[in-house]
C-alpha cells in the first residue's frame, strides 16, 4: 500500500517524466495540430542532436563536472566537415576525422579537468578558442553541402523514422548500457559521488575524467554532423548556445550536479520535454521571445527540485522510514 | 615493516620505522597528531608508497603501486570517513574496485544478481543486519556506514585490517559493535591494527600498544603489562621512561637532509 513517503518519493524520481506526459496531454487538448505523427517526428528531430551530446554531458556532470565546449566544438566540426568536403574529400574518410577531432578537442578539457582546474573554466576557455577555430579556418563563411551521403544523415530516412532520430536512439541505448551495466559507468557514478573513495578503492579516477570529456568530444562531432547535414551547410555560427540546451536537458533528467547520480533516460527524457514546450508554444502562437523566458524558468525550476527538493524528499523519508530499521 | 621512510616535500612524516604484528594480534598504533601513525598506514595499505624501507609478509617481501594491489594480498582498511559513495547501493560500495562481472557476446557487464546475492551472504556471515543492499548508503546511519565499511575490508580472504579511529563518531551501542567485530577477527586469525584516539578501546580488545611520536616509533607494551597514564605520558613525552636508550634517540636532534 503506498503511503505518503512513497508518493512524495515518486513525485521527485519521475517528476519530469509526469510534466512531459502532462504537458502532451495539454497541449493535445490545445492545439489540434499537436498530437499528430507530424508534430511528433518534428520534435524527435529537432531534439536529436541534443540528445546526442547530452548523453555524453550526462557522464561528464556524473563525474560532478561540466562541459560548456560543445556548442563551440559543434561548429568548428561542422566548417571542417563541410570545408574537407568542399575539397573533395572523400565522406569516408571526412566523417571518422571529424569524430576524431571531437574526440581530441574533449580529450585536451579532460586533460586539464583531471590536473585539478576547475571544469568550469576550462571548458569555457574551450567554448571562447574553439568557435574562434571555426572562425578562423572557414573565414566566418558558411560553407554548403552537397555530399548526398552526408546530407542523408541529416534529412533521409529508413521507413518512417528519419536518420538523426535512429542516430540518436542508437546512441541513447548504448550511453544507457554504458551507464548502467557496465564497470566504467559505476566508475563514473563513483567518481562524482566521492572522488577520494573512488581513488582509494583503486579506481583510477583521473583517466575516467579524461574518458567522459573524450566521449562528450566524440558525441559533439556527431551532433556537429547531424546538424551540419540537416541543414546542409557548414557554419562557424553552428551550435550557438546550443550547450546549454544540452546542460538543460541533463539536469531536467535528475542528473545531479554535484555528481553520482545520473540516467540517461532521464537525460533523453529532458531533452524531448524542453523540445515539446517550445514546440507546443509555438504551435499556439505565443511570441517566440516568451518562449525563451519559458525555458529560462523551466530549466530553473528544475534546479530548484535537483538540488533541494530532492535531497529534502529524500532525506525526510529516511528519517521517516528509520523504524523500519532492525538496529 | 622495517625501516620505513617518508618524507613530503621537506616534511619528514616517517623516519625509519620497524613494525611488527603477527596472525590474530591486535595493535593499537597511538600517538598524538603528527606523529606519522596515519602516513605508516597509509604506505601498508598501498595509498602512498615509502621512499626506504621493505614491508614483508610472512617473511616474503611485497611492494605495491596502489591500494588495489595491496588489496589483493589481504591488506584491507577501513577509513575514518568510511571511504564509502553515498549515491551508491551498499552492494555497490562493497563491490567498488573489484566488481564481479560477466560476458555475454564479448561484452563485460556487470553481474549485479551475484554481487547482491555475495552481500547478502556476507552479512550474514557477520551477523550484521542491515537494510537492503541495494539501499543508498546516504541512506544509512552512522553505525551502519561503519558496518559497510568493515564488511567490505573482511569480507574478502583478508589478512591485516586497519581501522581508522573506527569508534571516533559512533554512539555507545556500535562502540560495543565495533569491539565485538574486532574479536571475532581476532579470533578467525587475521591481524587487526588500531588506530585509535580511544585508549579505552585498545584496552578491551587490544594485545599490544605501540606510541608513535615524531615519525618513530618511542615505546611498545603489552596492554596487560601497561595503564593509560603510562601510555598517555608517552604520547605526550615521546619517551619510553623504561628504556633510556630509544628515549634519547626519540629526542636528539635529527641531522639536515
Amino acid at each position: 500500500m503506498p503511503d505518503r513517503r512513497q508518493i512524495a518519493l515518486f513525485a521527485v524520481r519521475y517528476g519530469l517524466f509526469i510534466a512531459l506526459i502532462l504537458w502532451i496531454i495539454a497541449m493535445s487538448l490545445v492545439s489540434d495540430r499537436f498530437f499528430t505523427w507530424l508534430n511528433f517526428l518534428n520534435v524527435a528531430r529537432q531534439a536529436a542532436p541534443v540528445i546526442i551530446i547530452a548523453v555524453g554531458m550526462t557522464f561528464v556532470i556524473a563525474t560532478a563536472g561540466i562541459d560548456l565546449s560543445v556548442g563551440s566544438l559543434v561548429a568548428l566540426v561542422s566548417v571542417l566537415t563541410a570545408g574537407l568536403l568542399a575539397l573533395g574529400w572523400p565522406v569516408a574518410l571526412v566523417i571518422p576525422l571529424a569524430l576524431l577531432v571531437g574526440l581530441v578537442a574533449g580529450a585536451v578539457n579532460g586533460f586539464f579537468v583531471q590536473l585539478g582546474l576547475p571544469a568550469f573554466v576550462v571548458t569555457l576557455a574551450g567554448l571562447t578558442y574553439l568557435r574562434g577555430l571555426a572562425f578562423v579556418y572557414s573565414d566566418g563563411y558558411a560553407t554548403p553541402v552537397t555530399d548526398e551521403v552526408l546530407i542523408w544523415l541529416g534529412r533521409g530516412r529508413i521507413g518512417e523514422l528519419h536518420v538523426p532520430i535512429i542516430l540518436a536512439a542508437m546512441v541513447a541505448v548504448a550511453g544507457w548500457f554504458v551507464l548502467d551495466k557496465t564497470r566504467f559507468g559505476l566508475h563514473v557514478l563513483a567518481v562524482g559521488g566521492r572522488e577520494d573513495a573512488a581513488r582509494v578503492m583503486g579506481i583510477k579516477t583521473r583517466r575516467i575524467k579524461v574518458i567522459v570529456y573524450a566521449i562528450t568530444g566524440a558525441l559533439a562531432a556527431l551532433g556537429a554532423i547531424v546538424i551540419t547535414a540537416r541543414l546542409a551547410n557548414g557554419s562557424p555560427n553552428a551550435g550557438i548556445m546550443l550547450e546549454l540546451d544540452v546542460i538543460a536537458a541533463t539536469v531536467l533528467g535528475g542528473t545531479s550536479l554535484f555528481g553520482g547520480a545520473a540516467t540517461i533516460a532521464g537525460t533523453v527524457a529532458g531533452a524531448l520535454f524542453l523540445n515539446f514546450v517550445r514546440n507546443g508554444l509555438n504551435l499556439m502562437g505565443v511570441n517566440p521571445f516568451w518562449v525563451q523566458v519559458a525555458t529560462g524558468l523551466i530549466l530553473l525550476l528544475a534546479v530548484l527540485v535537483n538540488v533541494l527538493a530532492n535531497r529534502r524528499v529524500e532525506e525526510w523519508a529516511r528519517l521517516s522510514g528509520k523504524d523500519d530499521d532492525a538496529d | 615493516m622495517q625501516g620505513i621512510a617518508k618524507r613530503f616535500g621537506g616534511v619528514v612524516a616517517l623516519r625509519g620505522v620497524d613494525l611488527q604484528v603477527g596472525h590474530g594480534e591486535v595493535l593499537g598504533l597511538v600517538g598524538d597528531n603528527a606523529a606519522g601513525k596515519s602516513t605508516l598506514m597509509k604506505i601498508l595499505s598501498g595509498a602512498y608508497q615509502p621512499d626506504r624501507g621493505t614491508i614483508r609478509i610472512d617473511g616474503r617481501n611485497v611492494t605495491f603501486a596502489g591500494p588495489q594491489e595491496a588489496r589483493a594480498l589481504g591488506l584491507e582498511m577501513v577509513y575514518q570517513d568510511f571511504a564509502l559513495v553515498p549515491e551508491l547501493s551498499v552492494t555497490q560500495n562493497i563491490f567498488l574496485g573489484r566488481e564481479i562481472t560477466k560476458r555475454r557476446l564479448g561484452v563485460s557487464t556487470l553481474d549485479q544478481r551475484e554481487m547482491a546475492k555475495r552481500a547478502r551472504e556476507l552479512f550474514e556471515r557477520l551477523g550484521i543486519r542491515i537494510p537492503p543492499v541495494t539501499t543508498p548508503v546516504r541512506a544509512l546511519s552512522g553505525g551502519q556506514q561503519q558496518a559497510v565499511a568493515i564488511a567490505r575490508a573482511t569480507g574478502f580472504d583478508c589478512r591485516v585490517v586497519i581501522m581508522d579511529e573506527p569508534t571516533a563518531n559512533l554512539g555507545a551501542s556500535a562502540i560495543d559493535k565495533v569491539r565485538e567485530t574486532i574479536t571475532r577477527l581476532k579470533a578467525a586469525g587475521i591481524t587487526v591494527i588500531l588506530i585509535s584516539h580511544r585508549l579505552e578501546d585498545v584496552f578491551a580488545v587490544g594485545d599490544r600498544f605501540v606510541v608513535m611520536k615524531h615519525g618513530r616509533v618511542v615505546a611498545e607494551r603489552a596492554v596487560a603489562d601497561t595503564h593509560a597514564d603510562e601510555i598517555v605520558a608517552m604520547i605526550v613525552a615521546g619517551i619510553d621512561p623504561r628504556s633510556r636508550t630509544s628515549g634519547d634517540q626519540s629526542v636528539a636532534p635529527q641531522p639536515g637532509p
